[in-house]
């Protein structure tokens, strides 16, 4: 039962890091262009020079 | 902003250009032809390659480009330029008027995520407590786990519940009750109970409950409002494209292009032939024919001259002119169309969405059920304690979960079924009133019609002669020019472009050939007599030494139209057709289509008028309509819908905008929203048999958190598993008689 001690404060930590990872994911706008992403990651040209930067704010409204 | 926040009082000095941060702006971009991953590079790489463009991003999903770029150097004209150069159509998006949302997507997407953390964490603790009743696990151990659990519940349900609470003290602050108080109540309880119940160390513990009823919903209503940004996004791209961009010439003599929002009055803009004007004002050379059919439904062009008012978003046919802008005043046109719309909104009242309907039947019925049930077992003499966990177990297992789901799952699925077929949903409330519609009202031109001339197939027209106007007329821009090359083409008669062409703006086409001079124009042009009136917008064709020959034109049904409206018709439906066209025009129409109730020159506020009347009568009604003169009366309508060609006025007042040549998207979006609305009834259904099986259990005191956490999933769960169906099902329109009962409140 002392396993416990340690077990559950460690599964409570590894869920907070997956919903960091999922909060961090959102805020950099990774879930914006869900089809898009996808046909990025099989296109095997170089990147470009600049053409992949994102702007600031992803494909947010601009303020 | 350095040095913002010193307090330092010394006026900065003149013109400080910070050397290394040049302005930057951010602008949006609709490019609706991405379609594929190539085109993302494609784009991206073409601005890279634009000086002055910092970063670009295209997104597939949403068919937009976002580019920063330094506003010194280049200009969103010229992006447009460099993505139009890549082979890609572009234009600067434009933000429609949007409604008060109770919660964004950007919103709610963190506190789902913080939802499903605490659901599947406190889930994990539950089951072990569950089993632990059947193994050998102390209650030492189990206080520990509940306090583990509160640990989690409590500052996740305190921030992922907050658009339910937040809606629901809006609700009560304006007296009145929506599904969130119901829904606000059960989880505010259940939590606080469950704490009171984890510090006495027992077993009613229902955190697991509540923190899935917050996750569930809250997916739910993420669901809803993803869908509809979807649809909003789409219609804001559809819209933009359509943006007016006006040629301004300067006093200096240089000519320039700017969009039209730009546009300040005593600016002389330059409209050429085929284009259309981009604002209201005066002619101050030229002479031309400008088609008006956008904003009064007439499909003939009418003359202007110098001295002449023209309206924003009328067609330029003839020849150019220039335009010199007028402000909005009070008195123009569009000034009144927009009182008038405002009149006919406020007619339309409040609507009452379904899901706050059944609100108001269920919260008190609830709440007085959770009071009786109190008032029972404390009657039964088992004091305090027992009766009020009772009470409040009543309130948990009655929480509408299910009931809160029932509307918005069938909305998502209806909503994603018709964003399929073309048709873009954007009020949130629009189904549902489209679905307890009764009466339908279109207009003509550019609704029932194309709203562009076509060749009229009443004539035996020769091949051959035909060919060659037709060669003639593809150097033209005008209309009927156009509509004659389409003509040709669509019965797949080959022609030469003809050299040597003469255009004589308002006139015609000439041609010098060996054998005299060709001629395709107005009548007068071509020196043809007309006796019968309906020639006179026709175009003629005269050739030496022959009759000469007279093209008719008309603006054609579209052509799924007579089969739309017969099959309303059989459903029972009421069809009218308001135009602001020529009463003959209108008349022939009708009588194609087998309307019998059908007025034509019909101004905006007599439409307005109109619709008003049949709301009086007892009518729900439906307004199709696409001009700037239809704006009221979709704005006063139970429901509207426009073709996504309509005027920007138009698309803003409807409750959904149709895309396509189809009329056909009226019947498809009834049908859906119809068994949508049949749906969200079965739904209800659904929930209440789970209340009626699991409230005696409640009342009597057997829930377990086990029992409320398996009632409240498996409901949820059946609920939107049923709403899923129609997708993928086969509609036909009901008769529409027995929907009377269904009348707005």
């Amino acid at each position: 039962m002392t396993s416990l001690a340690w077990l559950i404060p460690a599964a409570l930590f590894l869920g907070l890091l997956g919903l960091a990872a999922f909060m961090w994911a959102l805020k950099n706008g990774q879930f914006e262009d869900l089809e898009g992403a996808g046909w990025r990651a099989i296109d095997d040209q170089p990147p470009g020079p600049q053409g992949n930067k994102a702007p600031q704010g992803g494909n947010k409204k601009p303020e | 902003m350095e040095g913002a926040l010193t307090p330092d009082t010394r006026p900065a000095p003149a013109a400080p250009p910070p050397a290394t941060a040049p302005a930057r702006e951010t602008q949006l971009f609709t490019a609706p032809e991405i379609m594929c991953g190539g085109c993302l590079r494609t784009i991206e790489t073409a601005l890279a390659e634009t000086p002055g463009v910092e970063a670009a991003r295209a997104n597939l999903s949403a068919r937009r480009v976002s580019v920063t770029f330094d506003p010194d150097i280049t200009s969103p004209e010229l992006i447009i330029a460099a993505i139009k150069h890549a082979g890609f159509s572009a234009a600067p998006l434009i933000e429609g008027r949007d409604e008060v949302h109770a919660a964004r997507v950007s919103e709610l997407m963190p506190r789902v995520g913080v939802a499903g953390f605490a659901a599947a964490n406190i889930m994990l603790l539950s089951v072990s407590v569950w089993s632990g009743h059947a193994s050998d696990m102390d209650e030492h151990m189990k206080t520990l786990f509940h306090w583990i659990s509160a640990l989690i519940a409590l500052p996740a349900i305190a921030y992922a519940g907050q658009p339910f609470f937040k809606s629901a003290y809006a609700a009560l602050s304006a007296r009145r009750l929506n599904m969130d108080v119901p829904i606000s109540l059960g989880i505010t309880l259940a939590t606080a109970m469950s704490f009171a119940q984890t510090m006495r160390g027992t077993h009613h513990v229902y955190f697991d409950a509540a923190t899935m009823l917050v996750f569930f919903l809250l997916v739910g209503r993420l669901l809803d409002e993803s869908m509809r940004a979807r649809t909003r996004s789409a219609a804001e791209n559809l819209m933009s494209l359509k943006a007016l961009t006006a040629t301004i010439l300067d006093a200096d003599g240089t000519v320039r292009q700017i969009p039209s929002r730009n546009l300040q009055p005593g600016m002389t803009m330059i409209v050429a032939t085929g284009e259309r004007i981009a604002a209201d004002g005066i002619v101050s050379d030229g002479l031309s024919e400008i088609d008006e059919s956008l904003i009064s439904g007439e499909t003939l062009p009418k003359r202007v001259a110098r001295g002449d008012r023209v309206h924003a978003g009328t067609l330029n046919t003839a020849a150019p002119l220039r335009v010199t802008t007028t402000a909005t005043e009070d008195n123009t046109l569009l000034a009144e169309l927009s009182r008038l719309m405002l009149a006919g909104e406020q007619t339309r009242g409040r609507y009452v969405r379904l899901a706050d309907r059944a609100a108001r039947l269920y919260a008190p019925a609830v709440h007085l059920l959770g009071l009786g049930t109190l008032i029972g077992w404390l009657v039964a003499g088992h004091g305090w304690e027992i009766a009020l966990t009772n009470a409040i177990a009543v309130l948990i297992i009655t929480c509408p979960c299910a009931l809160a789901l029932a509307v918005p799952a069938v909305q998502v699925a209806a909503i994603s079924r018709l964003f399929g077929q073309g048709v873009l949903v954007k009020a949130a409330d629009g189904l549902e009133r489209l679905s307890e519609v009764d009466t339908i009202v279109f207009d003509k031109t550019g609704t029932l019609s194309l709203g562009e001339p076509t060749l009229a197939l009443d004539q035996p027209i020769d091949a051959d002669v035909l060919a060659r106007a037709a060669g003639l007329a593809i150097m033209s821009r005008h209309p009927y020019a156009q509509a004659m090359v389409r003509a040709a083409r669509a019965r797949g008669i080959e022609f030469d472009p003809q050299m040597g062409i003469n255009e004589i703006p308002g006139s015609g086409l000439s041609m010098m050939t060996p054998e005299g001079e060709e001629r395709l124009g107005s009548a007068l042009f071509t020196g043809v007599t007309v006796t019968d009136p309906r020639q006179a917008a026709s175009l003629w064709f005269t050739r030496p030494g022959r009759a000469p020959v007279g093209f008719r034109f008309e603006d054609r049904l579209r052509s799924d139209a007579p089969a739309t409206i017969a099959e309303l018709k059989s459903a029972g439906y009421q069809v009218e057709i308001l135009s602001g066209d020529r009463p003959d025009a209108v008349a022939d129409a009708a009588h194609v289509l087998g309307v019998s109730a059908y007025q034509g020159g019909v101004r905006p506020d007599e439409k307005l008028a109109r619709l008003t009347d049949l709301k009086q009568q007892g009518r729900v009604t439906l307004m199709v309509g696409d001009g700037l003169n239809d704006g009221p009366a979709l704005a006063a309508a139970h429901a509207s819908l426009s073709p996504s060609a309509a005027a920007d006025i138009a698309q803003n007042a409807a409750d959904a905008v149709f895309q396509g040549e189809k009329l056909g998207a009226v019947v498809e979006a009834l049908k859906v929203a119809r068994r949508a609305h049949r749906m969200a009834l079965e739904n209800f259904g659904i929930a209440m048999v789970y209340n009626i099986a699991f409230v005696p259990l409640a009342v009597m005191g057997y829930v377990t958190p086990l029992l409320a956490a398996i009632a409240m999933s498996t409901s949820s769960i059946l609920v939107t598993g049923n709403a899923l169906r129609l997708r993928g099902m086969n509609l036909k329109l009901a008769p529409v008689a027995a929907s009377k009962d269904q009348v707005q409140e």
